[in-house]
């Protein structure tokens, strides 16, 4: 059994009379990558800056390593390095003078410049090190964040949208940093990408509007989401044979032709059930009917459709349940 | 705490800000100094070169505190001051001494002015002694006073104008009196005002009351600094 690094329980942070986070609860085990999910304004960075100790909270509790953050404040910041949504540098220092600060802040006992030299290699800001942050491009900057988390060795990385503004390359390196980072350490990261989730995380919680929507593990979102499979196929022959032949497939659920892009293909989106993969028999069949396929891609889920369908899915059940508590109550009146 | 004092420090002199508050006290103090004293031809009488001073501070103060707070404020640096072991108090007192530091080597350093005096007139020790504590009392209450204001706002400039202006109302609070009949309204003024408690000074006695106020109000606002910080977590 893997021990609990991070305990939230029942968190509730309000402002005034608006709910940044509504009752979110979730544990996070030792070594775990867990992927923060949501839209912007879902509450992702007050849940982290709360865990982190910027921010307090109107109601619950939270637990680091077993330590309530609120009274063992101390013991729980040298926990948790936190990359903030925008990494807090000062321009006006040098890498190598920050990441001293950073390490004199957090009063670490290591060896000061053996530490910080494995941190620069591990982040690979070493060609950097004597140059003013200021005049640091975006990735750098980044890079030098997440280098400022790691300070101090702490157990727990906490990163607030690691890899926003970075061009593709520098997401792909960033993403394989976590990854390998995550070998000794509990990550919690946020993001808006589905796909970064994918790549990186072990687990999934979505929160949108404060409120804890999912919480799974990767590969269940993967198939959360999928739920009716939908294909592109660009198939040349005549529509209405083309049609019927691909109705009569076992598993395929709807066809519609979408659109005429040249000449002799049509292009049709067919949508299967949910688990039945359809693409060899489609092959066979048309092949069999000299119908050749041109072209054929899955029409990828994007957040947008993880969320309908995760809210739609626990619609329901808050509804079922609001049933039960009334017949409960008009029984007792009975 | 150490840690935020040495960032501090190093601060001032990476930006130019350290060096322009430097060469406009050293500056300013020695005209002011040369003017109110030899050249007045009251070689020895220095009262009116430290009252000068008092308003001299109102505009370099504010230079040393400007960006203490907003400037980490507006670059979200203070999260990582926030979320790192460091109490609120030993925060602000990092940055509080850092830039009294500043002010107090300054100020030190203005003394060469008195070579002067003793070259050329009959100056009386004991008094720019006391003065000089006075000044670093002073000094102290005003510096707290900007960091609080900074604390307030994102915006260096704002933070400023707002320090002059709590500033020159401390020093000319009692000016004031003479105006008002109301008794409550002139114990209130005198009592707040930096300026006449100046006065024991200038004649050469160590009035424990006004230091024991100037150690307060300097307190006060490393304190309402901190309680700043603490309503914005917990607001």
């Amino acid at each position: 059994m893997q021990t609990c690094m991070i305990n939230i329980d029942h968190l509730v942070k309000r402002y005034g009379n608006k709910y940044a986070v509504n009752d979110i609860s979730f544990k996070v085990g030792e070594g775990e990558i867990v992927g923060f999910l949501g839209p912007n304004g879902a509450g992702k960075s007050t849940t982290m800056n709360i865990l982190t100790g910027y921010l307090s909270y109107t109601s619950g509790t939270v637990e680091v390593g077993g330590l309530d953050i609120i009274d063992h404040a101390f013991e729980v910041k040298k926990m948790i390095g936190y990359l903030p949504e925008q990494p807090p540098l000062y321009s006006d220092m040098t890498v190598e003078d920050y990441l001293n600060f950073v390490y004199d802040l957090k009063k670490c006992t290591f060896n000061r410049k053996k530490h910080i030299m494995e941190i620069c290699e591990v982040v690979r800001i070493a060609d950097v090190y004597k140059r003013l942050i200021g005049n640091l491009s975006k990735g750098y900057r980044q890079r030098v964040g997440i280098a400022q988390a790691l300070v101090g060795n702490p157990k727990i990385l906490v990163l607030d949208e690691p890899t926003i503004g970075l061009d593709p390359r520098q997401i792909v390196e960033v993403r394989n940093l976590i990854r390998t980072l995550g070998l000794d350490h509990t990550i919690i990261l946020s993001t808006h990408i589905l796909s970064e989730v994918q790549a990186v995380c072990d687990r999934v919680i979505i929160i949108n509007r404060g409120k804890l929507v999912a919480d799974k593990r990767t590969e269940d979102i993967a198939t959360a989401v999928e739920g009716n499979r939908r294909l592109n196929a660009k198939i040349c022959g005549p529509q209405k044979e083309v049609l019927s032949l691909l109705r009569a497939q076992p598993g395929v659920t709807s066809v519609e032709a979408i659109g005429q892009h040249d000449a002799d293909s049509i292009t049709y989106l067919i949508e299967s059930e949910a688990g039945v993969d359809i693409r060899k028999p489609l092959f066979s069949i048309l092949a069999k009917n000299n119908y050749p396929i041109i072209g054929l891609e899955a029409v990828g889920a994007g957040l947008e459709d993880v969320f309908l369908s995760l809210v739609d899915a626990k619609e329901p059940t808050t509804k079922a349940r609001k049933k039960t508590v009334r017949k409960r109550s008009s029984a007792g009146g009975v | 705490m150490l840690a935020i004092f040495k960032r501090e420090m190093r601060s001032y002199f990476t930006s130019p800000i350290g060096y322009v508050f430097i060469g406009v006290f050293l500056a300013v103090s020695g005209f002011i100094f040369s003017l109110s004293t030899l050249q007045a031809g009251i070689d020895s009488d220095v009262a009116s070169y430290f009252t000068m001073m008092l308003f001299v501070f109102s505009i370099v103060i504010p230079l040393l505190t400007m960006k203490t707070f907003s400037e980490e404020r507006r670059s979200r640096t203070e999260q990582l001051l926030l979320t790192s072991p460091v109490s609120l108090f030993g925060m602000v007192l990092g940055k509080f001494l850092a830039a009294y530091t500043m002010f107090a080597c300054t100020y030190l350093a203005s003394c060469l002015n008195y070579y002067a005096l003793y070259k050329f007139g009959t100056p009386n020790t004991g008094q720019l002694f006391g003065y000089s504590i006075a000044i670093l009392l002073v000094g102290a209450a005003f510096v707290s006073v900007g960091i609080f204001i900074s604390s307030l706002t994102q915006n260096q400039i704002i933070a400023a104008v707002g320090t002059i202006a709590v500033i020159l109302i401390f020093l000319l609070a009692s000016f004031l009196n003479q105006y008002i009949d109301v008794y409550a309204i002139r114990a209130v003024l005198s009592w707040i005002s930096v300026y006449s408690r100046f006065g024991n000074f200038t004649h050469g006695v160590f009035d424990f009351n006004a230091v024991l106020y100037y150690f307060s109000i300097t307190g006060v606002f490393l304190f309402l600094t901190v309680r700043i910080y603490e309503k914005r977590r917990w607001e």
